[in-house]
């Protein structure tokens, strides 16, 4: 069983690092035109409602996936004003951070969640009784 | 498809968020008798790999981009309450960390990704998969179908949630959501077979609902491992 259990944690830990490299690296060069919602909302003229309502949870720490602090001059299109806009890096880090947090996070609770093993009726002992859930 | 705050009434809201509450909550209770060893890890892994992969928009027609949902792949991978926990979380993360889908809507968000896109498509999954020869190219196939259809029927729930609380009439909505949803549909098959492709050719037993021939290399290998 314990050779088992390490290489589950092999397949984990590549699986997070696939996953990782995704958010931090591939994620900044994503799509930004509206997703499908967000499309049929701006076509069909009720985009308003959310853009007119207050978020009813304001204390994100890293709102619209761009991590605080990463930011250039970039000029509005539509006002001609410069503003400041989160660079590519404000989202490879909110990637990173996030993708991390939520292995974690899941983690914990899956751990919580578990039975300990002396509750578990087959005890921790034999191979084949746990394989058979 | 995350809805924002503002899209829905107080009735949807609360209709959903009770109906996503109780999924959760029962998921929790079966997640107790399903945890094992194995799946502890595959759930941490499989809630982080959503999560990135939902980050990577990709476009499609018309200035529209599409993302991976995930539900198909977690409830194929975990089976129907872990799966659903799964999503349920990285929705509440994206929510409450990433100001990603408001909160009065997170119920809904749950309803449409986490229960129908999750756990219904779970058990369509299970249906298809029993009337299919037993076989790895035909439980791709499954998951493929499954993954395409968990998309469209999600968009098809919000479709519907935006019609009775009034914000856009479902002979408008519906059609609009399920016509970018097929196509966004047709993606997220492409890499739910993608991904369940791999983890069959590297670890076969770690595909929770994958129950034709691994059991046999299971026992092998705790035989020697002893």
């Amino acid at each position: 069983m314990r050779t088992r259990s390490k290489s589950i944690m092999v397949f984990t830990l590549a699986g997070l690092a696939l996953a990782v490299t995704l958010a931090l690296i591939v994620s900044p060069w994503a799509s930004s035109s509206p997703d499908g919602l967000e499309k049929v909302a701006e076509d069909k003229g009720f985009l308003e409602k959310a853009e007119e309502t207050e978020p009813a949870w304001r204390s994100s720490p890293i709102p619209d996936y761009a991590f605080p602090g990463f930011t250039k001059k970039a000029v509005d299109e539509e006002t001609g004003e410069e503003v400041e806009e989160p660079t590519r890096l404000a989202t490879a880090i909110a990637g990173l951070v996030g993708t991390v947090a939520v292995f974690l996070i899941a983690w914990g609770l899956a751990l919580v969640l578990k039975k300990r093993k002396g509750e578990t009726e087959a005890g921790s002992s034999s191979g084949p009784a746990a394989n058979e859930v | 498809m995350h809805i924002p705050d503002g899209f829905l009434n107080t009735g949807v809201s609360v209709v959903t968020g009770v109906a996503a509450a109780g999924a959760v909550g029962y998921g929790l209770y079966k997640a107790r008798e399903e945890l094992d060893e194995k799946s502890v890890p595959m759930l941490a892994l499989c809630a982080a790999f959503v999560f990135a992969a939902q980050m990577l928009n990709f476009p499609i027609a018309g200035g529209t981009s599409g993302h991976f949902l995930g539900g198909a792949l977690a409830a194929v991978l975990l089976g129907p309450w872990l799966g659903g926990l799964v999503i349920a979380l990285v929705l509440l993360v994206q929510c409450l960390g990433f100001a990603d889908g408001g909160l009065t809507a997170l119920g809904a968000n749950i309803f449409n990704m986490a229960l129908i896109g999750t756990i219904l498509a779970y058990y369509f999954f299970y249906g298809l998969k029993s009337m299919l020869p037993k076989s790895r190219a035909y439980f791709l196939a499954a998951a493929g179908v499954t993954a395409w259809l968990s998309v469209f029927l999600a968009s098809g729930a919000c479709a519907i949630e935006l019609a009775v609380s009034g914000t856009s009439p479902l002979g408008v909505a519906l059609p609009a959501m399920l016509g970018v949803h097929a196509l966004i549909g047709m993606v997220e098959a492409a890499i739910t077979v993608l991904v369940i492709g791999v983890v069959l050719a590297v670890r076969p037993d770690l595909v929770g609902t994958y129950d034709y021939r691994p059991l046999l290399a299971d026992y092998g290998e705790a035989e020697v491992s002893r």
